[in-house]
């Protein structure tokens, strides 16, 4: 499963993303979150206050509760600034 | 049309395009985003970070409920990341309708929805290095108000 990290997310974990394998209770975005976080300190400091963040799987922005399998790309959004 | 481009554009040939071949349309409504530096708050450019594959995808989404929504006979964004310095424009929403109210609208309601929905993340760059701009509360509170 192929996660991105973006804009100061990006910055403070010092890369665009990761390759990983969560084991199979892993089913939801949001049970992802959690293992990613128990696995790695700096994205855990990182998102302190998660419900900022969006998330988006294969491209798409999905509810935290969405289903997952190894081949998606989920990305970790942090609060959007464009316009 | 949907544009996710890192090159400058001319807001009045973008405009021109727009508008053509819809005799149907009474009115057309164009906001032009731009890079401000301020005396307060001098900055040399704005850096901006985008998903493109997301940010088309949800623009593509956030335009479909407008043009439903307000009756748009067509509507436009174009959007740009990469490194803008001051004065550049930044992105344009265009919309056109059979009247005014549903024009300006439907242009309102876009800006609103791009303001916090499309991935796209601005960096200021200052003599003093770059900075991440902060979300503000009053972009979410500006998108609540048009409900689901």
């Amino acid at each position: 499963m192929k996660i991105l990290y973006f804009a100061w997310l990006r910055e403070r974990l010092n890369r665009a993303g990761d390759d990983v394998s969560p084991p199979a209770e892993v089913k939801t975005l949001a049970d992802l979150i959690t293992w990613l976080r128990a696995n790695d300190e700096a994205l855990d400091l990182a998102m302190a206050n998660p419900k900022q963040f969006k998330l988006s799987k294969n491209a798409r922005i999905v509810p935290w509760e969405t289903p997952i399998a190894d081949a998606d790309t989920v990305a970790i959004l942090p609060p959007m600034t464009g316009g | 049309m949907i544009i996710i481009s890192n090159a400058p554009f001319d807001p009045g040939a973008l405009l021109t395009a727009f508008q053509a071949n819809h005799p149907e349309a009474g009115a057309a409504v164009t906001f032009t985003g731009m890079v401000r530096s301020t005396l307060d708050r001098p900055i040399t450019a704005l850096i901006l970070e985008c998903y493109p594959e997301l940010a088309q995808n949800e623009i593509a989404t956030i335009r479909a409920a407008a043009i439903a929504r307000f009756n748009l006979i067509d509507a436009a964004i174009l959007h740009r990341y990469g490194r803008l310095v001051p004065g550049e424009p930044i992105m344009q929403v265009m919309t056109l309708a059979s009247h005014r109210q549903a024009a300006f609208d439907g242009a309102q309601y876009l800006m609103d929805y791009l303001k916090t929905d499309a991935p796209f993340w601005k960096q200021e760059e200052t003599a003093a290095g770059t900075e991440w701009v902060e979300a503000k509360a009053a972009d979410d509170t500006a998108r609540d108000r048009w409900g689901q």
